[in-house]
């Protein structure tokens, strides 16, 4: 059990997400940053897809009723367990009764915490992952509030091994500051002019103070429309990048809704969401343009850092 | 039919398929044949799709297939002779609560259109209509295509919660919305019916490609269904 002495700005419990539910309007939620929370699971000897928490920019004070490996990956958000500083992405040892807390934000926007044995709500459609929207899943429905009393699966056989361990850093998707992030255009790109397309792949567009887990929208040179006719709502990939009549491009994540009618100019590669995740407001995006394969390679090279550490951490034991 | 059938990527991991370019039945249908012909075949790497009006976005593993083995897969498709009405798919019943405090845009509806609050129930109730898309928010069946003398524009601003069951009407399209959430179709009624169960597999009542036939109902009828549950 995970006792909340403070809930932190915004803190929800997050796995890889509910996916096989959009064709029924439900939405996939799960980790913003997915090998963050990934990296972190391996790090405590949980699958990669166990439960977390996702902690944005100010973190919790969380006291463990049991001893509990635990690894902070993501965001650099300062974290102290009882009072001593400890490193991300690197297992560590909290003692029966300790309490971990967090001070300023270092970097980043989202960190995770993974514990050994994972937070185990009951899950909904097979995740559990808090849906804001659909209000259930994670812990009801909801962020977590002050004496929220967390539950914890067992720890597996051999959580005591990792500790002291960290996820090697060349290993991590390149995080910076005002990160250029590759998109592949489309599937809409056609209702906008060459030059709307231009200022999109060659001019910065700031991350404004109305994004969360929905989306992010963007503020720069507004991208213009050579196809006025409407679109005819369809369906949305992770990473949709749609541009309103105004022109300012909005980035839609985990927690949009299933389908839209907007035109979509481009979608976000897989392999570029954690610098997207860990980007704050005030920041800013640049965009550039891949194909599917390319996207597809960068994808299956970054998720395979995973399987690599799974089996170097393994012949270690 | 400008540009479609056609498929384009939705990023890295996806593709969408537009089966045409506007709101019809027999666009829809063959939305509906692609959705339910890929799980029957359960094709390996093929993730799950988001039917919608006239196409489907089709998430794929990119450890399986590349872009171009998944479209020439749903290529294949779209040289195939349609179905149409050969799926059968069923006609559900909504009992539906008219006007009053559950469907507070009843009159405006009526009044729009130059004709009665009695009137716009009968045209309402008087067709089965095909629900296009499940989506915007769980559970929620777009449905379509409404009578002419009783379509009626969306709001100009949204409500901001509108309640579980609510009955609307949006453009040509009449729709449920199956949890509270924003909205901004005009609300001509309510349904006692619980359109979306988390303790249900299933969750949603309606899936694409289903039919509803909605009847009028009292209050004592709305909430006699409501504690039977």
């Amino acid at each position: 059990m995970i006792e909340v002495i403070k809930p932190g700005l915004f803190t929800t419990i997050q796995d890889l997400g509910r996916w096989g539910y959009q064709s029924y309007g439900v939405g996939i939620a799960g980790a913003l940053d997915p090998f963050a929370l990934s990296a972190a699971n391996l790090l405590v000897g949980n699958p990669e897809g166990a439960a977390g928490l996702e902690i944005t920019i100010q973190g919790p004070a969380l006291k463990f009723h049991r001893e509990t490996a635990l690894a902070i990956s993501g965001a650099d958000l300062n974290p102290r367990l009882d009072g001593q500083s400890i490193p991300n992405w690197t297992c560590v040892l909290a003692p029966s009764a300790s309490t971990l807390s967090f001070k300023a934000r270092k970097g980043g926007v989202r960190a995770y915490l993974a514990v050994s044995g994972g937070i185990d709500v009951p899950p909904v459609m097979e995740s559990r992952s808090t849906y804001l929207l659909g209000k259930f899943g994670g812990f009801a429905g909801r962020a977590i509030k002050a004496q929220d009393l967390l539950p914890v699966g067992d720890p597996p056989a051999n959580y005591l091994k990792g500790v002291g361990r960290s996820f090697p850093e060349g290993f991590l998707p390149p995080y910076r500051k005002n990160p250029t992030v590759r998109v592949v255009l489309g599937p809409f790109d056609e209702f906008f002019c060459s030059e709307g397309i231009r200022a999109f792949l060659s001019t910065p567009y700031t991350i404004t103070a109305q994004s969360d887990r929905m989306g992010y929208r963007l503020q720069g040179v507004p991208i213009t429309r050579q196809k006025k006719e409407e679109l005819i709502t369809c369906g949305l990939a992770n990473g949709t990048i749609q541009v309103p009549p105004n022109g300012q491009p909005i980035l839609l994540l985990v927690d949009r809704q299933t389908i839209a009618g907007y035109p979509v100019i481009a979608t976000l590669i897989h392999a570029d969401l954690p610098l997207v995740a860990q980007s704050a407001p005030g920041d800013e995006l640049r965009f550039s343009a891949v194909s599917p394969d390319e996207g597809r390679e960068a994808y299956i090279r970054l998720w395979s850092n995973l399987t690599k550490y799974k089996q170097s951490a393994f012949s270690l034991r | 039919m400008e540009g479609a059938p056609r498929i384009r990527p939705a990023g890295d991991r996806a593709l969408l398929m537009e089966f045409g370019t506007e709101i019809n039945p027999e666009i829809n249908l063959r939305v509906q044949e692609f959705s339910r012909m890929t799980h029957a075949h359960k094709i390996p790497g093929i993730g799950e799709m988001i039917p919608s009006y006239c196409s489907i976005l089709v998430y794929y593993d990119p450890f399986l297939l590349s872009f171009a083995e998944t479209s020439a897969w749903a290529g294949q498709f779209l040289s195939s002779e349609p179905l149409l009405n050969q799926i059968s798919a069923p006609v559900k019943e909504v009992p539906v609560l008219y006007g009053g405090e559950y469907g507070p845009d009843l009159s405006f509806v009526a009044r729009h259109n130059q004709t009665s609050e009695e009137e716009v129930i009968r045209l309402h109730t008087g067709q089965d209509y095909l629900v296009y898309v499940v989506g915007f928010s769980p559970g929620f069946a777009a449905m379509g295509i409404v009578p002419p003398e009783i379509q009626a524009p969306r709001l100009s601003s949204p409500r901001t919660k509108v309640p579980a069951g609510s009955v609307g009407i949006g453009g040509l399209q009449t729709g449920i919305y199956a949890v509270e959430s924003p909205g901004g179709w005009q609300l001509i009624g309510r349904t006692p019916l619980k359109l979306f169960d988390l303790q249900k597999n299933p969750p949603s009542f309606f899936q694409a490609g289903d039919y509803a036939r909605f009847y009028p109902i009292d209050e004592k009828e709305y909430r006699r269904i409501q504690e039977s549950g």
